[in-house]
Order: structure tokens, then sequence, then C-alpha cells
């Protein structure tokens, strides 16, 4: 099921039979004799391999993309010894949980930055979709002054990469209290989404009838109240969307973590890596990193394999309009 | 809050005798209360992302221009020096071999990426049996962060337990182990890899949504009257991918321009320096050497860079109708 729902984005239409025999075309020249003219360029129209040659080519391709990711799993599960040698050896010597072992306690335990990065991850999601599920509403279904002009400035922020602000921000952290805080994190991955997500959200409400919340105010619902029960559920495509970019974003983000965090102990799992990498006595524990890589991975490639109908769409979405 | 739950009680008693008397009532005595108090709960519901926006970021922008005329260091007070530290600039030599190195990646990896996704885009525009799959598998290494991609690929790439080296010298490819990270060509190679692998599935994705929005009837009118494979690309195709086009570009040329994981990762900037790029140098001048306001100074640099970059792209590329 997973495997099929990126053909969300595939318009049915073009679904047509496997391998007809007008596909001969782009074998190349198109000279496969016996059919004339009109029925080779009509047949040409999609210029459509042949099936056995797709699957040959796109396969090999795939193979491409996931040999970094085999090589890491057959990595992981030997020895550290094995991990170590030079050159290595393409398959384990049956399965040692060793590397995990010494991962799990490594400096002050991989699970306290499991935590840190959990907590920051899904404190930006829960800021980032109530902040921008409220302000798409606002911005989707009331009037007010300045209403384009403010919804310009959320959208700049779009523009402006935080890298190119770093510095200040770091600044500004400090003054509030919030730098080397977890909390100071969530504030500023949530606000560097709020473009792309007021902006989806926005979009969500504005494709909701207009009759529907006001038949709910009829109905004697508050503005709130219509908003949580009568077009939440209708958003809440868009709201997945929302809250599967700030998840992955959060739990990945690297430079903004580096600089903020400066407590070990607060340290996210993509900070954690760079402990692991600077090893001890100038050694790096190859086995004990590429677990910790693997452990990184391992969440972003399960919930994008659960969710990926919904990041998919919101991510050609939010780009292309 | 209050406001909030308030203002609907009173809308919710206007609401039913508006809604009888029709749409030529809208604009009756009760109209301006009602719409004041709408436009005051709109205000209130973007307040939060406007509060995060102007903290979070506009804050640090402005402060970005402030602090770049500033020597300004981590710790003591910030000493006013007009332009100063936008004087140095033509003079560090660091900062212009970043700039030179960062365009010259920027300049290799686009074209790559673009190439690259084109193809891959087009081997699964149609709907067919097994597409699902593929895209799903193309389009999986974008979920990972930078940070866990680059230690994959760094420990990939290593000259003594990586498996590139392996299979290069097994396949009698190469005589002996490549020291990929001791000199900037390969280095730089190891580098590439790494983001083709792990981005080029969202400029499949993006350059997809393009090709699947040009109609059937466009190619087969143009392959009709006689053009062939490479001119409908490159006449028919390719113009009215433009919009797509326009955004890859975008993308990856400001992906680019910011790099930072990579090379932070993977070479740390050596060997040398031959690998910095411009937001390490920030990086280092900010937080490594202490000089907040020579950082925020290159910062605004950098940022009118990239919106001049921007701007000349989306104009050249802009739809023309």
């Amino acid at each position: 099921m997973s495997a099929t729902a990126l053909n969300t984005t595939a318009r049915g239409r073009r679904s047509r039979g496997e391998g007809t025999p007008g596909d001969g075309e782009s074998t190349g020249g198109g000279g496969t004799g016996g059919r004339g003219g009109p029925g080779r360029r009509a047949g040409a129209g999609r210029g459509r391999m042949p099936a056995w040659a797709w699957w040959t080519v796109c396969s090999l391709i795939a193979v491409m993309f996931l040999l970094p990711l085999v090589a890491l799993l057959v990595t992981v599960v030997k020895t550290p010894q094995a991990a170590a040698a030079s050159p290595p050896a393409y398959l384990p010597h049956g399965i040692s949980t060793e590397n995990f072992e010494a991962l799990a306690d490594s400096r002050e335990g991989l699970w306290r930055y499991v935590w840190n990065s959990l907590l920051v991850s899904l404190g930006t999601v829960l800021l980032t979709v109530t902040v921008s599920t409220l302000a798409g509403y606002g911005f989707a279904r009331f009037r007010f002054p300045l209403r384009s002009a403010l919804f310009g400035t959320v959208l700049l922020c779009m523009m402006i990469p935080f890298q190119a602000i770093l510095t200040p921000l770091y600044m500004v952290l400090r003054f509030l209290h919030l730098q080397n805080s977890l909390i100071g994190l969530v504030f500023v991955y949530a606000t560097f989404q709020l473009p792309i997500s007021v902006f989806l959200m926005r979009n969500s409400f504005e494709q909701i009838p207009r009759a529907l919340p006001e038949s709910a105010q009829i109905d004697g619902c508050s503005t709130l109240s219509s908003l949580w029960r009568v077009l939440l559920p209708v958003v809440r495509p868009g709201a997945v969307s929302v809250a599967l970019f700030a998840f992955f974003s959060a739990w990945n983000e690297f430079l903004a973590a580096l600089v903020l965090l400066s407590d070990e102990a607060k340290f996210t799992l993509p900070i954690f890596l760079t402990v692991l990498a600077s090893g001890q006595l100038g050694t790096i524990d190859w086995g004990v990193l590429e677990a910790g890589v693997l452990v990184t991975m391992v969440p972003c490639a399960v919930i994008f394999l659960i969710l990926q109908r919904y990041y998919v769409r919101g991510l050609v979405a939010g780009s292309v309009k | 809050m209050t406001a909030i739950s308030q203002g609907p009680g009173a809308a919710g008693v206007g609401r039913p005798r508006r809604a009888r008397r029709g749409a030529w009532a809208r604009g009756g005595p009760a109209r301006g209360g009602l719409a004041r108090r709408r436009s005051l709960t709109g205000l209130l519901l973007i307040s939060p992302a406007l509060l995060l926006v102007a903290v979070f970021f506009l804050a640090p922008l402005c402060l970005t221009v402030w602090m770049s005329l500033h020597t300004w260091p981590l710790l003591g007070s910030p000493e006013w020096t007009g332009l100063d530290n936008y004087l140095a600039i033509p003079g560090d030599r660091t900062f212009r071999n970043a700039l030179d190195y960062t365009v010259l990646y920027t300049v290799i990896i686009t074209p790559l990426l673009l190439v690259t996704g084109l193809g891959l885009a087009y081997l699964v525009r149609d709907r067919r049996r097994g597409v699902g799959l593929f895209r799903t598998v193309w389009f999986l290494p974008y979920v990972f962060g930078f940070a866990s991609a680059a230690y994959l690929f760094l420990w990939l790439f290593d000259s003594s337990v990586g498996f590139v080296d392996r299979v290069l010298v097994d396949l009698h490819l190469s005589d002996a182990p490549v020291q990929w990270m001791n000199a900037a060509d390969s280095a730089t190679t190891a580098v590439l890899a790494m983001v083709v692998w792990k981005v080029v599935g969202f400029q499949m994705l993006l350059l997809m949504a393009g090709l699947q929005s040009i109609p059937d009837e466009v190619n087969e009118a143009a392959l009709m009257d006689g053009s062939g494979r490479w001119s409908t690309l490159l006449r028919i195709t390719l113009p009215l991918l433009r919009r797509h086009i326009a955004l890859v570009l975008v993308f990856s040329v400001s992906g680019s321009m910011l790099a930072f994981e990579q090379f932070y990762i993977m070479t740390g900037g050596g060997p040398g320096n031959e690998t910095l790029t411009v937001v390490q140098w920030i990086y280092n001048s900010s937080f490594a050497n202490f000089q907040l306001g020579y950082g925020s100074a290159l910062s605004v640099l950098l940022l009118a860079l990239l919106m001049a970059i921007n701007g000349v792209q989306l104009y050249l590329l802009r739809e023309r109708d």
C-alpha cells in the first residue's frame, strides 16, 4: 500500500496498457519493421519503453539508491572489530548487537539524545500545527486591515533562510535566556516552518465552501468551536502535511542545534553524531557511529513510508503553487 | 483569548437574521459592528504567528544589519565601527576562496541535479505497474537529515573501512584505496555523490508534477508534425516546464549557496581551507573566532547575493503570457 501511495500525484488518465506494440519507438531509430508511418507515429505518442527495459533501468537505479542503506545495515550488525577492519568484509559473520550496546552507553546514554530529539520534534510539531492552523484560518476567512501585507511578512521568512541570520538569532535567544535550551530550539524551528505551514493551511481553509462554517455558526457554534468541530476535520490532510514537515525538519536540523546548544546533555541526535565522530583518542568507532546514523534515520523512514501520501501531496502543493 | 470566545456569541445572535434577509441586507446597520468584530477575531487568530515571526525572524534580521556595523565580541560590549566590517571583506582571502568554492559547487551540483531529476521524472511520469515502488525508493533518502546522510557517506568513502574503495579495488578500477578526503577534487566528488543521492528525489518529484501537467495531446501533436524526440524535448517540453524548472533551480541554487552540513561533516573544509563554504566561514567567524559583527556583515552580503540570484532566475524563467 505504501509503495503505491506516490501514485496519488499521477493522473489516472495516463494509465495505459503495459508494453503495447507501439512502444517499439523508444528503443531508438524506430525502424521496427512492419508498421507504416501513421501507425508508428500515433503509437509513439508517449514514447514509452517496453516494460522489460523500463523495469531493468528503474530497478538498477533503485539498487543504486538502496546500496548505501544496505551497506549500513550489514555493517552495524558486525562486531566492533569487524566494523573497524580494513578493507571491510562485505558481509558480517553472524549478527552482533555490540555496536548498539556500546551506542546505548555512549556519553549521556543514547536514550537521553533520543528523548531530546523527540521532545524538540514533537514540540515543534505541536507549536507549528497550532499556530499555523489559527493563522491559516484567520488569513483565509477573516478580513482585517493589512491582511495581505501581514501574509507577505510571514512568507518573507521563506525567502530568507535562517542560516543567513544565525549569528543575531543566537544573540536574541541569549537575550531571552532561551539559548542552550530545547524550548528555544522549538521556537526557532517552529518560526522557520511557519511560512510554508501558514501557506498550506490558508489554502486548505480556502478550499472549504464558505457555507460550511456559516451554517455551523447559525447552529450556535463560536468561532473557535466551529473551527474545532466543523473545519478541522476537513483541513486535516493539510494539517498532517504541516505536522510531517515540522517533524522532519526538527528531527534532522543540524546547524541551529550545533550553534544554540552548548550543554552535551541537551544535544539532539544529529549533534550527538558529531560527538560520536569526534571519537576517543582520535580514532572513530565506525560501528557505533553508523549505528547512531541508523537510529537517526529509522524514524524518518518509517514515518515517511506510512504517511508519504500526505507528505508528497503537501510538498508538491507547497512548492508548485 | 477571552475576546475570541466572547465575539462569536454576539455574532451567533446576529447571524440568523442576516441569513434570512439575504445578501442585499449585508450593507445594513448591523454590518459595521460585526465586521469590526470579525476583523478583530482575524487579527487575534494570526497574532501568535506574527509574534513568532517578529521575535525569531524580524528581530534577528534587523539585528544582523545593526551588528554588522559594530565590532561585536561574544562577551563584553560592542563598539560602533561603521562600515569597517564590510570594508574588511574584500581583503579576506579565506572568504574569497570560500565564495569561489561555494559558487563552483553550486555551478556543478545544480545542472547535475536538474538533469538527473528530469531523467528520473521521465521514467516515472506515467502510471504503470511498479511505478509507485520506484518513486518511493528514489525519494526515500530525501527524508533523512543532511547530518545522518553525511555521516553515512563519510564512512562509505573512508579509505580504510569504507565500501566505496573496497568495491573500486575489487573491480580493478583502482589499484589502492583512494584517499577521498585528502584532495579537494575527490572530496568534492564524495560530497556530490551524497547530495545527489539525498536530494535528487525531491527534484524528480517536482519535475514529475510538471511533466504530468503537460497534456498528452501537446506531445502527440508535436510528434505528429514530424518533430523528433530531442527537438520535442527542447522546444515543447522544456518551455512548458519553465515554472517547475525555475522552482527546482531556486531550491538547488539557494540550497547549495547555503551548504554547510555536508562540508562541515565530510571534509571539515579541508584539505587546508579548499572546500570551505561561505556559511561555514560565517560560522567560524562568529562562533570560533567570536567576531560576531564581522559574521553579521558576511551574512548581509550572503543574503543580498541570494536574493539577487533568485530574483534573476525567477525573472529569466518567468511565465511569458
